[in-house]
């Protein structure tokens, strides 16, 4: 782990309790998830619990405090999505990579979300992998798009 | 001047690489020619839109655009002088350009007839990255009118203008600001909630993208008004696009002398902080919003007191929606007068929907109150799919209208008497594809994820509540869960600490009013009319139609599908795992004859 990290995102802050929650996605940012190490550093700077700290972060659903797969899949499960089937797209990566959302694979290279809404739905429903939303997926497009999953 | 639009959803449709393809061309023919990325005008379904403007000529937009399509279009534009109008949707030019190009006007296409844009007047029209585009646009010239006339003053136009809270409560927007104006002490603030936690709504978010400075004007507005020295905007993490063009705007604010110690030398002290929240639903009420920008965990408190009197940093603090904040400088720009012109008595002005679901004409819309929910649906969003069934407002704290309320206006008390909520502006349409049932379930697991657990009637009801319907929808429950369902939903509401729980069996509430033939369905008959529920649905194979293409069969994850080739095939259903594969092949497949079914069954009573 970067040494450097901590305190170069520190230094943007004051060191009040108040930005506990824009640190904590400041960090999330960085290394994809809140460890172990960035709660005992961050409550050596805010000088607040661990106890505290664990308790903001696992209050809000944006923090994860298990290391990401690299290749982001997420289905979006807002309403919209949801009427057009979306759980049927859920249910079907889940099956492809063997895991349920919330979840990575073991090997770390496919990570498995499902999103409140990813803002797009009109487009319902959308799947995001990495950066790239689709819009209008349907089960098979979504199944054949998985094959070549390797090359993401 | 070549207009794209660039917001989530237009860049989720494509618009980033029709940027990228007009820009290349552009630069392969040496065309000078300004690209600016707009934001979102409305209509989605149109996404992603091309607008071009050449000097002395109206702006022709084309809609649907491909990467390929926009090259051409611009080389035909601009090498051979062909506008192309084949492509082309509609204009934005002057009245009689109608008949010369031969396209309808853009605010005369159907989606656009009905609206009426006050806060969304310049999106998808001005550059959001630049301030300079919003001044020209009358921009700051309501908070120099609140200059002129004073604090109080100003708090008295609002009442007559007579905006209620857009956050979906309806609160009188001047009556809060009275109270924290009045409120003893120095150090007030106030706060933009773009919390936007509904699932399936983001006109908030549209705003923002599209035209910051008209919410961070707003918030200028309010925070005047009020005697605030600081002003925050609470708004989601997820919202990258949102935030970069707010903290550019706020740093062009600074720049242009409409932020800092001394606002415009009219002696009011200002500055705004942009706050990024981290997804809970439960923040978009008051007091868990406060206590996440605290640092702590977004629980609700008990009121009184209220925030007006003591709210962040236990200062008297106001928070506002994003688009009550939006509405304010067309307010004090154009005068209460003007501004009642729009809406019906006690309910003035207009109101944004982002208007989804099994709906032909999708998009965020502005439309006055006061106007029918037909209106809306059939009129603006062109009907639904399917026969329609039902029309979801206000997100999960909101209720479901049959289509016997069609003719009720969209009015926060009308609304509220049917048992729905205006909410804050999330307007989902259902079709016959869609069963209550699950729609409840779906809702009903939100908000008991969403719950923060504090008071138990939300954090225990809901969950009971979800273990009820979903007993029903896969066919396990009694007649009397039903009933159980509603006493509990009852419960839930009268005795829950916040707006969360309080609102929180209203999906449930409501379709039990309107659909309660479908839940007796599902639980007497075990059978989802809808063929949503995956445990009453099962695959089957029409032998009529089957031409043995063993597409099916390929695509089967499960090996559900045996068959030999130009023979009819067959479904195992201990293998089926519902996945849906196999219908959509047979029906989309050119090759496939569309022989896959799948539909619940009624149970025989025993």
């Amino acid at each position: 782990m970067n040494e450097e990290l901590y305190p170069s995102i520190f230094s943007q802050f004051k060191g009040e309790e108040g930005e506990l929650i824009t640190i904590l996605l400041r960090v999330q940012e960085a290394i994809g998830y809140i460890s172990q190490e960035a709660v005992k550093r961050i409550s050596q700077f805010l000088k607040i619990s661990e106890n505290q700290i664990y308790g903001v972060a696992s209050f809000f659903s944006r923090f994860r405090f298990d290391e990401p797969g690299k290749i982001s899949i997420k289905v979006c499960m807002g309403t919209a999505c949801h009427v057009h089937g979306g759980s049927l797209l859920a249910d079907a990566v889940g099956w492809d990579l063997g895991i349920t959302y919330g979840q990575a694979t073991p090997d770390k290279r496919f990570d498995f979300q499902r999103a409140n809404c990813l803002g797009s739905c009109t487009l319902a429903p959308v799947v995001q992998i990495n950066d790239k939303i689709q819009g209008r997926v349907l089960v098979t497009e979504l199944k054949e798009t998985m094959k070549h999953r390797e090359e993401f | 001047m070549i207009y794209i639009g660039a917001a989530t959803c237009g860049i989720a449709a494509g618009a980033l690489d029709v940027s990228e393809s007009v820009r290349a061309t552009l630069a392969r023919h040496n065309i000078e020619a300004r690209v600016v990325h707009v934001g979102c005008i409305g209509p989605c379904y149109l996404e992603p839109l091309m607008d071009i403007a050449l000097p002395g000529a109206p702006r022709i937009s084309y809609a649907n655009m491909t990467p390929e399509l926009a090259a051409r279009i611009v080389e035909n534009q601009f090498l051979r002088d062909d506008p192309s109008l084949d492509f082309a949707v509609a204009h934005l030019g002057k009245n009689g350009d109608a008949e010369a190009l031969g396209l309808p006007p853009f605010f005369e296409l159907p989606m656009l007839k009905s609206q009426v844009r006050l806060v969304l007047r310049n999106c998808g029209f001005i550059d959001p990255e630049s301030i300079d585009h919003y001044i020209a646009n009358d921009g700051y010239k309501g908070i120099l009118h609140a200059f002129n006339i004073g604090a109080q003053a100003v708090i008295d136009e609002v009442r007559e203008a007579g905006i209620r809270g857009r956050g979906g409560a309806g609160f009188p927007t001047f009556k809060k600001w009275q109270f924290c104006r009045n409120a003893p002490g120095e150090d007030k603030y106030i706060i933009c909630n773009c919390s936007e936690g509904d699932p399936g709504a983001f006109m908030n978010r549209s705003l923002i993208e599209s035209d910051p400075h008209c919410v961070l004007e707003g918030l200028l507005i309010a925070g005047y008004a009020i005697g605030a020295s600081h002003g925050y905007v609470y708004i989601n993490s997820d919202y990258k696009l949102a935030i970069a063009r707010l903290n550019v705007g706020i740093a062009q604010m600074k720049e242009y002398g409409l932020l800092g110690d001394d606002v415009l030398g009219s002696g009011f002290p200002f500055d705004i902080i942009v706050k990024e929240g981290a997804g809970a639903f439960v923040c978009g009420e008051e007091t868990a919003l406060i206590a996440s920008i605290e640092g702590r965990r977004g629980m609700p408190r008990s009121r009184p007191p209220f925030p007006a009197i003591s709210g962040l940093k236990q200062k008297p603090t106001i928070i506002n929606n994003v688009e009550t904040l939006g509405t304010l400088p067309n307010i004090l720009r154009n005068g209460a007068t003007w501004y009642r012109q729009f809406g019906v008595q006690g309910n003035y002005g207009t109101k944004t929907f982002s208007l989804t679901g099994k709906v032909r004409r999708p998009g965020l819309i502005e439309v006055p109150l006061g106007i029918k929910l037909r209106e809306i649906i059939e009129g603006i969003g062109g009907g639904s799919w399917r026969p329609f069934k039902a029309v979801q407002t206000g997100g999960p704290s909101g209720g479901c209208l049959s289509a016997e309320y069609l003719d009720l206006p969209v009015e926060y008390e009308a609304m509220a008497n049917a048992g729905s909520i205006m909410g804050s502006g999330g307007m989902i349409v259902l079709d016959e594809d869609t069963c209550v049932v699950d729609l409840a379930l779906y809702f009903l697991h939100f908000t008991q994820a969403e719950s923060c657990g504090k008071c138990a009637p939300c954090r225990v009801g809901t969950w009971h509540m979800v273990t009820l319907l979903e007993n029903m929808s896969k066919g396990e429950s009694r007649p009397e869960d039903i009933t159980r369902l509603q006493v509990l939903g009852e419960t839930v509401k009268r005795a829950s600490l916040c707006g969360l729980g309080q609102t929180a069996p209203n999906p449930a509430l409501t379709t039990l009013r309107h659909f309660r033939n479908e839940y007796l369905e599902h639980a007497k008959e075990g059978y989802c009319a809808a063929a949503v529920c995956k445990d009453l649905v099962t695959y089957s194979i029409d032998a009529q139609r089957c031409n043995g293409c063993q597409l099916c069969k390929n695509v089967c994850p499960t090996n559900a599908i045996s068959g030999v080739r130009a023979e009819v095939h067959t479904i195992d259903l201990n293998r089926c795992i519902k996945c849906r594969a196999c219908y959509e092949v047979c029906r989309y497949h050119p090759l496939a004859g569309n022989a896959v079914v799948y539909a619940s069954t009624r149970r025989t009573v025993a």
